[in-house]
Parts: structure tokens; C-alpha cells; sequence
């Protein structure tokens, strides 16, 4: 651990609010309106941050902890994965799985804490979430497993570092397939369109937006940086395939924190120009995530 | 070796698909598409020694593959009125992941085959009998006839995988024999499909049991 791992750390707990920011921003684009602020879910985060959170009596200490432990484990997450050359705070041999189960972790808590408070809808919203999240895992770790395998190398910061031009020439096919697959779980899992629609306002249809409804406050405000921060971490396993290695540490970054946002400018248009699949066809398009990571699998076994 | 490489991984890819695809429609057109993209492999496997049999032999499996069979079954589609929908007595999901899974059982056994050294790629062998096992997969677990034609399809195109990687020790003529077996067989199902349709108001080739005494 050197002083420059505490770089990746910082950029994402100040910056992660920005990419919710940017793909709102390229949706009012694609939509023909002005749109909100860029820095909107800062603010959003400092008004709820001040104001009181109103507690149901049925509720338990489960439905006050929930957020906190969710954006704790979301936190140690962040502190495992490496941007640009930058290697990540902790990174030791097969750290993908640790942080694997500490997104599982953090869907855990948020699911009890919407069973907690009683209600029917919250509970809907829970089990159509493990439901989900229980075929998109598989996805996640098999495409994680084939670009440890690719990289020779069973921590993130060691992967990321070396999958490079090289690798894109030799096995660009595995490769291509690992990136869909990644891009799918990014969606799933953060809850954005061909998925789950962020913006519905309807309860019956809802994924995530329903297990959190009866947040208020500082935990809400708890909820939503854990998801600004989820999406953020998901969004550097995709932009550390992709990005280039150009030798230079900084322009490395600088060139991985724009992979970000172009991250965010991509699920923008990807819910700007698509409809939301029917909850049927949801497990459909998931499997099919897990298919093209275990082929990639299995391709790159066989070089 | 990048580009024979493409090709297989969008055999697999199609093939898969096809064991997702809920509709006749799409997945004759990814039969064809799968039909198409074979018909480069002689001559992108081949680059080396390209000789005018390859590329005979590569504009004859997109002429057939890719334009005649499709024409075909979609005739058969219009004229026995066939509904869109696949009915699978395997549901979607599960034939993708058994799809996952025969992928990995072809794999491991070519692993375990002794395989000549003048292959055009290490993958090649495994995706044809992936396309072969697949192809059985479809035309066991699906109902209509129309859909046991597209499996026997896939079949045949994994057996020519497998030819075309082998083709400088294989006579062409066997592909070539193969390729009009496929062709009569094609010509004489879309008939019976017709036919049976005409007898009893539908393809499910499950009703064809209650024939039997």
C-alpha cells in the first residue's frame, strides 16, 4: 500500500455523485430539455443529510442499520478496486470474490431493511432484486474469473494493470464477450433500464426505487451515495478493460476518469433510445449475460 | 487465425441465440446468418493457399445457406400458416444453460480427442461439435417441425465446420455431397410440413404419436 492507492479511494467518494448527475443529463439531452444540474445529487445529498428521518413503529433496528451497512459495505468495495495504473487500497490474491460478496452484502442489508418495514410492495421489490441479483452474480463472477485467468493474476489491481492492448490483439473475442457481460450486470445491478426503470413511479413495477421508499432523511441520503458509489465501481471494472495503458501514470487517470463518464453518457443513451424489458424477459437477457461470460470462459481456457 | 477465431465465436454466438430465440421468424434468420458467416470460413481458414475450390465452395454454402433455405422455409412458414411462436418443451432459459453447459462438455472432449495438427484453430473443433450437439438439442426439445429442420440445420453446419478445418486432407466432394443431402433433405421437410399441416391443421410433431396402433 503506497500513498498514491488513497488516489483511486478519494476520486471515487468525491466524484461518484457526478454520474447519476451525467446520465440525467444525457437523458434531458436525448429528450429535449434543459435537465437537472449536473451536481444535483450533491445537493440532493446535502438536503436530506439535514433533515430528520421519521421511523415507522412496526420498524426494528434492522430498518436503521440497513443503510448504514449497506454504505459500509459499498465503501469496502470501493477501497478494492484499482483506476487507471493506480492500484486499488487493499488488493491481495482473489480479492474479486471478497468484492463480489460485499455487493451481495450490501443488497442483503438493503433487502431486510425493506422486509423489515411490513409493508407488501417493499417486499415485492425485495424478492424481484435477489431474483435478479442472484443471476446476475453468476455473470459478475465468471466474467471477473476470465479476466483473472487472462491476466494471470487473481487481484483486481494485478488484472486491470495488465490487461492491455496486447491481451485485446491476442484474445479480442474473450474479451469482447467479458466487456458485454460486465456492462449487463452494470446495468442490472445499479438498476437502470433494460432492467429496472429508475424514474417509475409506480409501485407495482418498481425494483429497487420501492425497497428504499420508506427511507427518509440521512438514511436515504445513505442509500442514494451507496448507489452513486455502487454504480461507480462497476462502471471502473468496465472503464479498467477498456482504457488503454499509455505508459504515463497521470494521463492514465485522467483518461480512466473520463472512461467514467463516458460510462455514464452510455447508460444515458441506453435509457434514452430503450424501452424496459417485460419482467419475464428480465431473467432471459441475465442468463444470457452468465452465457456469454461462461463461453468467455471456456474460449479463453482453450487459447 | 483472429478472423477464423471471429467466425467461430459468432457460430457460438448464433447458436446460442438460437437456443433463446423465442420466434421462428428470428431464428430462421439466425440460421441463415449462421449459414453466411460459414460460408466465409473455407476461405478466411485458407488464406495461405486460397484456391478457386474454396471459393467455390464458399460462394455455394452462402448461395444455399444463406439465401435458398431461408427463401424455403419461409415459404414454409407462410404457406402452413405457422404460428410465431417456438414452443419449446424446454423453456428458454434452461435450453441456454444446458446450451453453457454442452459448450463445456465439447471442450473438454476435445481435449481429450487427438486432433490433427493442421487445424485452422484450437477452437474450431470443439464449436463444430458444440454446433452438432446443439443442432440434436434443438430438434429433441422443440415441437414444431419447422424448428427440427432449423436444428438439423446446425447440425449440418457443425459437421461442416468441422470439414472445412480439415479440408486440405478432405476431398471437397464430400462437403459438396453433404451440402446437396442437406439441400434434398430441406426440400423434401418443407413438403412433409406442408403436407402435414394440410392433414392435420398444424406442425406439433407431438400429435404425430397418436398415429401409432
Amino acid at each position: 500500500m503506497n500513498a498514491l492507492s488513497f488516489i483511486p479511494l478519494l476520486l471515487a467518494l468525491v466524484v461518484s455523485p457526478l454520474l447519476p448527475g451525467i446520465i440525467n443529463r444525457t437523458k434531458a439531452v436525448f429528450a429535449g430539455r434543459r435537465g437537472q444540474p449536473l451536481l444535483q445529487t450533491y445537493f440532493d445529498l446535502w438536503k436530506l443529510l439535514h433533515k430528520g428521518a421519521v421511523y415507522s413503529r412496526t420498524t426494528t433496528w434492522l430498518f436503521r442499520a440497513g443503510p448504514m451497512l449497506g454504505l459500509a459495505a459499498v465503501l469496502m468495495a470501493v477501497t478494492l478496486v484499482p483506476l487507471g495504473n493506480f492500484p486499488a487500497l487493499i488488493a491481495f490474491p482473489a480479492d474479486f470474490f471478497l468484492f463480489a460478496c460485499l455487493l451481495g452484502l450490501m443488497r442483503f442489508f438493503t433487502v431486510l431493511a425493506a422486509l423489515d418495514t411490513g409493508s407488501s410492495f417493499e417486499g415485492m421489490g425485495a424478492s424481484r432484486e435477489v431474483f435478479f441479483s442472484a443471476l446476475a452474480e453468476p455473470a459478475l463472477l465468471v466474467a471477473l474469473a476470465t479476466l483473472a485467468r487472462q491476466a494471470q493474476s487473481l487481484s483486481l489491481s494485478t488484472i486491470f494493470s495488465r490487461v492491455s492492448g496486447g491481451h485485446w490483439l491476442q484474445a479480442g473475442p474473450v474479451l469482447v464477450l467479458v466487456l458485454i457481460a460486465l456492462v449487463v450486470v452494470l446495468l442490472a445491478e445499479n438498476s437502470r433500464i433494460p432492467v429496472d426503470d429508475p424514474n417509475t413511479h409506480l409501485e407495482l413495477t418498481m425494483i429497487h426505487e420501492v425497497m428504499v421508499l420508506d427511507h427518509g432523511g440521512p438514511d436515504f441520503a445513505f442509500i442514494l451515495y451507496g448507489a452513486a458509489l455502487k454504480l461507480w465501481v462497476l462502471a471502473a471494472l468496465v472503464v479498467g478493460m477498456v482504457v488503454p495503458d499509455t505508459g504515463t501514470l497521470w494521463l492514465n487517470l485522467i483518461l480512466s476518469v473520463s472512461g467514467m463518464f463516458a460510462v455514464a453518457v452510455i447508460v444515458g443513451v441506453v435509457e434514452s433510445v430503450m424501452a424496459r424489458l417485460r419482467l419475464l424477459i428480465v431473467p432471459q437477457l441475465l442468463v444470457g449475460a452468465g452465457a456469454l461470460a461462461a463461453m468467455a470462459f471456456l474460449l479463453g481456457l482453450n487459447k | 487465425m483472429i478472423a477464423t477465431n471471429l467466425i467461430l465465436v459468432l457460430v457460438v454466438l448464433t447458436n446460442l441465440k438460437l437456443l433463446g430465440s423465442s420466434r421462428i421468424g428470428s431464428s430462421i434468420r439466425v440460421v441463415a446468418a449462421q449459414g453466411v458467416v460459414l460460408g466465409l470460413l473455407p476461405v478466411v481458414a485458407h488464406m495461405d493457399d486460397l484456391s478457386l475450390r474454396f471459393a467455390v465452395l464458399a460462394v455455394g454454402t452462402v448461395a444455399i445457406k444463406g439465401i435458398v433455405f431461408p427463401w424455403f422455409l419461409f415459404r414454409a412458414v407462410r404457406e402452413a400458416d405457422v404460428a410465431r411462436e417456438v414452443e419449446p418443451y424446454v423453456g428458454y432459459v434452461t435450453s441456454l444453460l444446458s446450451g453453457v453447459v454442452i459448450l463445456a462438455i465439447s471442450f473438454w472432449m476435445c481435449q481429450r480427442l487427438p486432433m490433427p495438427e493442421t487445424l485452422a484453430s484450437s477452437w474450431l473443433a470443439p464449436v463444430a461439435i458444440f454446433s452438432i450437439f446443439a443442432g440434436l438439442f434443438l430438434i429433441v426439445s422443440r415441437k414444431r417441425a419447422l424448428n427440427q429442420v432449423l436444428g438439423f440445420l446446425v447440425l449440418e453446419n457443425g459437421v461442416y465446420t468441422f470439414g472445412v478445418g480439415l479440408a486440405p486432407q478432405s476431398s471437397l466432394l464430400v462437403e459438396a455431397g453433404v451440402l446437396l443431402d442437406v439441400f434434398v433433405a430441406v426440400f423434401v421437410m418443407g413438403i412433409t410440413i406442408f403436407h402435414i399441416n394440410r392433414e392435420f391443421d398444424h406442425i406439433n410433431t407431438d400429435k404425430l404419436n397418436t398415429l401409432k396402433d
